[in-house]
C-alpha cells in the first residue's frame, strides 16, 4: 500500500466518521438501542439464570455480548447504506473521474465502521460495568472484547458493503436489516447452546458462526481466559472478514467496470 | 350519517384491495413469526424455572405476546400506508372528496382488522403447527377480542401521527412506541419473575393487563378480563380521539 493510497484511505475515513458523526440520531441510535434491548433482556430474562446448568452467576454478565454484536450489526447497515446513499448520488461514479482509487472508498469506509466499533465497544464496556456486569477476565479481557468486536464490526461491514455495491440502493440495504436480525436471534445469543431445548434451534445455532462470536465475547465476561471460544470466535470472524471483504472487492470490480 | 359509512366503505375496500394484491400486506406478520420461533424455539428451558406457572407452556406463553405484536404491527403498518397517501397526493384527493371525512379513519381501521385477520391466522396456525395447546375452549374469544382491541387501538394511534405528520418520515414515530410498549411487559416470564427496572415499568404498562388477560384466556384461566377490557376500550377512545385530532390538522394543511 503506498503511501498516495494511503492518503486517500484517510480521506476517506474522515469523511465516513464525520458523516456519521453530523447524524446525531445514527450516533445515539448506535449507542442507545443495542443497550435499551440489553437492558431490557437482562432483566426480563433475570430468571433464566435459575435453571441448573447455567452457567452465570446473573443473566446480565451472561447476555452482555448481546449489545456488542447488535452494535456490530447497526453499524454494517449504517456504513451499507452510506455506501449505497454515495452511489445513488452520483459521489461514486465522480469519484472515478477523479485519481483516486475506488478502492479508497471501500477502505475508507471500512475504517469508518471500525471507529465507531471501537467507540461503541469503549461505550458499552463503561455502561456495562456501570450497570454491573461482571467481567471475569478483567482489563486485558475487556481490551480483547473491544478487539473482537471491532473484528465483527469490520466483517459485517463487508457484508454491509457488498449489498451496496451490489444493489446500489440503501433501501435494499436497509431491507437486508431483518436477515442481520434473525442470524443473530438463531444463535445461542439467549441462551447456551447446551441449554436449548428444541433440537432443531440447537442445531440452526451450532452451524450459525454468530454463535462463535458471541461466545468468544461471552467467554471473556462469564468465565475468564477460555482458549477454544476464543480461538473459535476470533477464527469465525476471520473467516468473516476474508470472505466479505473479498466478496466486496469482487463486487468493486464489478460496480467499477 | 350515510356519508360516513359510504366513505368508511370505500376506503376500506381500496385498502384490502391494495393489501391482497400486493404480498407485502404480509410483511407486519415477520417481525411476530421471527419473535416467536427465535424466542418459543430457543428459550422453551425458561418455562422449567422454579415459579413459572403458565399453565399453558411456554410456546403459548410467547404466543400470545406475537400475537399481540402481530395485530399490533398491523395498525403501525397502517398508519405506514395512510403517510404514503398523503406523499403521493392521494390522501390530498380523498379529503377532497370525502362527503364525511371521519369515515376516512374507520375505512382505514376496518382494513387494518381485515389485514391482521390473516396474519394473526398465520402466526396462530404456526404456533398450533409447533405444538402450542388450545385448552380454553370458547375463552379462546376473549383473547380474539382483545386482539382486536389492540388492533384498533394502534390503528388509530398510527393513524393520528401518519395524519399529523403526513410524511413517511412519521415511520419511527408510529414504530418505536408500540415496540416499547409491546417489549416493555412480561414478555419472557410472567410478571412475578420479572426484575429490577423492567418490573416496575411492566407494572405500571397498560399493556400487561391485557397481556396477562389474553394468556389466561388462551388456557381457559381468565383473569383479570374485566380490567383488560376497560383497558383496551379506553386505549381505543383515547386514540380514537387522537386519530380525529390529526385528521383536523390534516384538513387545515390543506
Amino acid at each position: 500500500m503506498g503511501p498516495s493510497l494511503l492518503t486517500q484511505v484517510a480521506a476517506i475515513a474522515q469523511r465516513s466518521v464525520l458523516r456519521t458523526a453530523r447524524q446525531p440520531a445514527v450516533v445515539v441510535s448506535a449507542l442507545l438501542f443495542p443497550m435499551m434491548f440489553f437492558s431490557i433482556n437482562a432483566y426480563g430474562l433475570d430468571a433464566a439464570a435459575r435453571i441448573p446448568g447455567f452457567p452465570a452467576d446473573t443473566y446480565m454478565d451472561f447476555a452482555f455480548a448481546f449489545p456488542l454484536i447488535q452494535a456490530s450489526l447497526f453499524g454494517a447497515i449504517t456504513a451499507g447504506a452510506d455506501l449505497a446513499r454515495d452511489i445513488e448520488s452520483g459521489f461514486f461514479d465522480r469519484l472515478s473521474l477523479t485519481p483516486m482509487r475506488p478502492v479508497a472508498l471501500l477502505l475508507g469506509m471500512l475504517a469508518g465502521i471500525v471507529a465507531l466499533g471501537l467507540l461503541q465497544g469503549v461505550v458499552f464496556l463503561t455502561v456495562g460495568v456501570m450497570m454491573g456486569v461482571d467481567v471475569r477476565s478483567g482489563l486485558a479481557g475487556m481490551v480483547v472484547i473491544v478487539v473482537l468486536m471491532v473484528l465483527v464490526a469490520l466483517g459485517f461491514g463487508g457484508l454491509g458493503a457488498i449489498l451496496a455495491l451490489r444493489t446500489g440502493s440503501v433501501e435494499a440495504v436497509e431491507s437486508a436489516f431483518p436477515l442481520f436480525f434473525v442470524a443473530i436471534f438463531m444463535s445461542s445469543i439467549n441462551l447456551p447452546r447446551d441449554l436449548i431445548e428444541a433440537d432443531w434451534f440447537r442445531f440452526v445455532a451450532t452451524i450459525n458462526p454468530i454463535s462463535y462470536l458471541v461466545e468468544g465475547i461471552r467467554s471473556l465476561v462469564i468465565t475468564g481466559w477460555d482458549a477454544q471460544a476464543l480461538l473459535l470466535g476470533f477464527g469465525c470472524a476471520a473467516g468473516i472478514i476474508v470472505l466479505a471483504l473479498g466478496g466486496a472487492a469482487a463486487s468493486l470490480r464489478t460496480r467499477v467496470a | 350519517m350515510g356519508g360516513f359509512f359510504s366513505v368508511a366503505a370505500a376506503v376500506a375496500w381500496r385498502q384490502v384491495y391494495k393489501y391482497f394484491t400486493n404480498p407485502a400486506f404480509l410483511a407486519p406478520a415477520f417481525f411476530p413469526i421471527f419473535f416467536f420461533i427465535a424466542f418459543a424455539g430457543g428459550l422453551t428451558r425458561v418455562g422449567d424455572v422454579p415459579g413459572f406457572d403458565y399453565a399453558g407452556g411456554y410456546i403459548a406463553f410467547q404466543y400470545v405476546w406475537a400475537l399481540l405484536q402481530a395485530v399490533s404491527m398491523g395498525g403501525a403498518f397502517t398508519g405506514f400506508s395512510i403517510a404514503g397517501d398523503f406523499e403521493n397526493g392521494f390522501a390530498r384527493r380523498l379529503m377532497v372528496a370525502a362527503s364525511n371525512r371521519s369515515g376516512i379513519i374507520l375505512g382505514y381501521t376496518i382494513a387494518s382488522l381485515v389485514r391482521v385477520t390473516t396474519t394473526g391466522a398465520l402466526v396462530t396456525a404456526l404456533a398450533v403447527l409447533t405444538g402450542m395447546p388450545v385448552r380454553g375452549g370458547f375463552n379462546f374469544f376473549g383473547l380474539v377480542g382483545l386482539a382486536v382491541l389492540v388492533n384498533v387501538a394502534a390503528t388509530l394511534f398510527g393513524s393520528g401521527v401518519a395524519m399529523l405528520l403526513r410524511t413517511q418520515q412519521a415511520g419511527p414515530v408510529i414504530r418505536t412506541p408500540i415496540f416499547l410498549v409491546l417489549f416493555l411487559a412480561p414478555v419472557f416470564v410472567p410478571l412475578d419473575l420479572l426484575a429490577g427496572w423492567i418490573e416496575t415499568i411492566a407494572r405500571l404498562n397498560p399493556f400487561t393487563t391485557i397481556l396477562d388477560a389474553a394468556r389466561g384466556y388462551l388456557v381457559g384461566e381468565p383473569a383479570h378480563g374485566l380490567t383488560a377490557y376497560a383497558i383496551g376500550f379506553a386505549l381505543v377512545l383515547v386514540f380514537a380521539l387522537w386519530a380525529i385530532l390529526g385528521l383536523r390538522s390534516a384538513e387545515r394543511a390543506g
